[in-house]
């Protein structure tokens, strides 16, 4: 019958290396480590005051009440700041060898010789890697990480960073906000379009490791950027906790793409804010997959600010064996004649809990606005699960607001009749599941559709059969 | 070879009832054999039961392919071992194209590191799209995502074309078809008839029998065929209708599950 598969709950990127970081902050979370990470980064003044408010207001919040099940994250048992290198590599021979090895596996270096503009890879705490093409340079394109732009653009990061995501948004803003450590900074000129993606990658290496990466990304009038990350990690049987912040700011006429291939090991605790505002006509576009972590509780927003201002949140979750993917969106409807689009396709197998949760606000001033969300979730067996949570607030009374939900399973009439093709039930059942988020693959460069497939195909095998 | 097509004593249930109550049938290649019946006698039942549908369970008899027990196999082996069901509901697929689908049926028959090549695939599909007189747009299309029933059917012809299978099961292709589209049907499965092929045309109207022509005929009524003959067995049906045949046998209701 059908092909005998790997166990499904295999995760292909829990190799870990033996790097020696140079600096370990140890465990736990106190002013001091807050004032040595400043202290070590030589940061201004205003950046530690900002540290160690946003640090009181994480000690002030409590823990959220709803969303996926954190008794098991224990802030103390975490190592906040973890310093792989003394610095950072313009090529990849100037990255320590261990270091270079694992993204070596992860092909970051292969990919971006073949499609990409430009490259951040992010080790623990530290980008230790980073280049761009030396065209998007001389057009004035700004991407590097964002400790170097605090250093090197004081003026345009002091105006913007923490502006749309402020500490006190959530409890987790609050703490990446008092011990940030890299991610990416990019300023796109007027009127400048990056045709080819940018990219960061995230990996995590320790054992209950902490990575609070810290991305602002401002796209000019009339420009486009696509940005593309993903992450890995090893596997402990300890916790670890990815807490980012991504604060995008779409001007007039602009237009960002943010794709996310979220794959983190089955011990990550993902507490992701990500918020984008939108002026007038420009366009903010969310492309999320999430298919790895402990727990991903993940909300992408567009503030849609200027007049016919767009957002689209396009999203996959995966959950499987003791997952829960707690994801969704936001749409924010602040002008007249906006416009929102969610599409959220979740697949829940072998006792997985997927949750879409999202918000469809609607302000007095969003005369005209529209907005459709369409959920659809494939559950594979009858231990897994599915919840939509949807929220609406509406202020205004002329807007359109569209809402589909689905929940299916696979049918045994669709198995038998591609099975009567002859393909075999595991081939049938996984070109069942790839028809489902096709409608996402098909957003993605065609380098990460094919990445994306061979990572489902990968996650799906064994799951039946 | 020929393909040699054997039905011995089969019996099935779903949900515990009994449906078929003892099918016997041989077909050889090059034999088109077409089972009749009114509606509710079990003739669908025969074709979702010798492909293996998960809600049928077969309680006894064989059904064998060139001497292989096919009750034995799963639904894709039996696929594989040259049995093809056009289906009278085929399911849709969001998401997957018609041509990707295809390609990888085609492909599960073939071992790895010789799969069909692209683009001698679409060559393929193009050409066979073109005789069924098929928009070349059905290639990028979902499978069967919003076709017309018509269409639906045409495409059930074009797989079984592009699958080149031993034994075909028509199940009612006809219903939902207006004429032209039935003569190009037909004219399909007519272009596909030889010697190592056969076909089992399940129909309750004769009408799909003046462009497919029949070797033989069978009558299925209670889930047992009651009768068989020639061509000339659908032309009387044709004139004359089912009660003839009832009266001969003393059927009173001719549906499964009543007894006579």
């Amino acid at each position: 019958m059908a092909k005998k598969a790997p166990d499904m709950e295999e995760y292909q990127y829990g190799f870990r290396d033996e790097h020696k970081s140079i600096f370990q902050s140890g465990k736990g979370l106190t002013p001091e480590i807050v004032k040595e990470i400043s202290k070590i980064k030589n940061e201004p003044q205003w950046m530690l005051d900002f540290r160690l408010k946003s640090l009181e207001q994480f000690y002030k919040m409590p823990m959220p009440k709803w969303g996926g099940n954190m008794d098991d994250l224990d802030f103390d048992e975490i190592q906040y700041y973890v310093r792989p290198s003394e610095k950072q590599g313009k090529t990849w021979e100037e990255v320590p060898s261990e270091i270079k090895e694992t993204f070596d596996k992860l092909g970051i270096p292969e990919a971006e010789q073949k499609f990409l503009a430009g490259v951040s890879a992010q080790y623990e705490s530290e980008v230790v890697y980073h280049s761009m093409q030396q065209n998007l340079e001389d057009q004035g394109v700004i991407f590097t990480d964002t400790d170097t732009a605090l250093r090197e653009h004081p003026e345009l990061f002091r105006k913007f960073f923490g502006t749309i995501i402020p500490p006190t948004d959530n409890k987790f803003a609050a703490l990446n906000s008092a011990v940030w450590s890299g991610g990416s900074f990019i300023y796109v000129p007027k009127g400048v379009k990056c045709e080819v993606p940018l990219q960061a990658y995230f990996r995590i290496n320790s054992e209950n490791m902490g990575q609070f990466e810290r991305t602002l990304i401002l796209a000019d009038e009339d420009s486009f950027v696509h940005y593309v990350e993903g992450c890995t990690a090893p596997i402990y049987s300890t916790n670890s906790l990815h807490s980012a912040v991504v604060e995008i700011l779409c001007m007039k006429n602009a237009r960002v793409r943010y794709t996310t291939i979220q794959n983190w090991a089955p011990n990550i605790y993902n507490l992701v804010t990500k918020r984008a505002v939108a002026e007038e006509n420009a366009t903010m576009e969310w492309v999320d997959g999430n298919i790895g972590s402990k727990l991903t509780m993940k909300y992408p927003a567009v503030v849609l600010k200027g007049r016919g201002a767009k957002g689209s949140v396009l999203s996959i979750a995966v959950a499987g064996k003791d997952q829960h993917q707690d994801a969704g969106a936001k749409m924010i409807h602040l002008a007249p004649d906006t416009t929102s689009t969610i599409v959220s396709k979740s697949i829940s197998k072998h006792g997985g809990k997927v949750t879409y949760r999202g918000l469809a606000s609607f302000g007095r001033q969003a005369e005209g606005a529209k907005s459709n969300i369409k959920c659809d979730t494939l559950i594979l067996d009858n231990e897994s699960t599915s919840d939509t949570i949807p929220y609406n607030e509406i202020m205004n009374d002329n807007i359109i607001l569209e809402h589909e939900a689905t929940v299916s399973k696979v049918s045994e009439e669709q198995l038998f009749y591609l099975m009567s093709r002859g393909l075999t039930e595991a081939e049938a059942t996984q070109m069942i599941i790839m028809g489902f988020i096709e409608p996402f693959t098909k957003e993605l460069p065609m380098e990460y559709a094919v990445e994306m497939n061979r990572l489902i195909k990968f996650e799906m095998e064994g799951s039946i059969g | 070879m020929a393909a040699d097509f054997v039905i011995e004593g089969l019996k099935a249930t779903i949900e515990g009832k009994e449906i078929l109550k003892g099918i016997n049938l041989q077909m050889k290649g090059g034999e088109i054999h077409a089972i009749m019946g009114p509606n509710g006698t079990g003739k669908s039942t025969l074709a979702s039961a010798l492909m293996g549908h998960p809600k049928y369970e077969v309680t006894e008899g064989t059904a064998t392919l060139e001497g292989e027990d096919l009750l034995e196999m799963a639904v894709d082996e039996r696929a594989r071992a040259g049995l093809f069901l056009a289906m009278q509901y085929p399911s849709e697929i969001s998401g997957v194209t018609n041509s990707d689908f295809l390609r990888s049926a085609i492909n599960s028959r073939r071992e790895e590191g010789k799969e069909i090549s692209l683009i001698r695939f679409i060559r393929q599909m193009e050409a066979k799209m073109k005789e069924l007189d098929m928009n070349p747009e059905f290639l990028h299309r979902y499978l069967n995502e919003g076709f017309s029933g018509g269409e639906k059917k045409r495409n059930e012809i074009l797989q079984m074309m592009m699958l080149d299978p031993k034994i075909v099961i028509l199940d009612e292709i006809d219903s939902g078809l207006d004429i032209d589209a039935l003569k190009i049907v037909a004219d399909g499965v007519n272009a596909m008839r030889s010697e190592e092929r056969g076909f089992l045309v399940i129909t309750h109207y004769q009408r799909l029998l003046n462009y497919i022509k029949p070797d033989f005929v069978h009558v299925m009524m209670q889930g047992r065929i009651v009768k068989s003959g020639g061509p000339e067995l659908a032309q009387r049906l044709e004139a004359d209708g089912y009660e003839w045949i009832k009266e001969e046998l003393g059927i009173e209701d001719e549906t499964v599950g009543q007894e006579a």
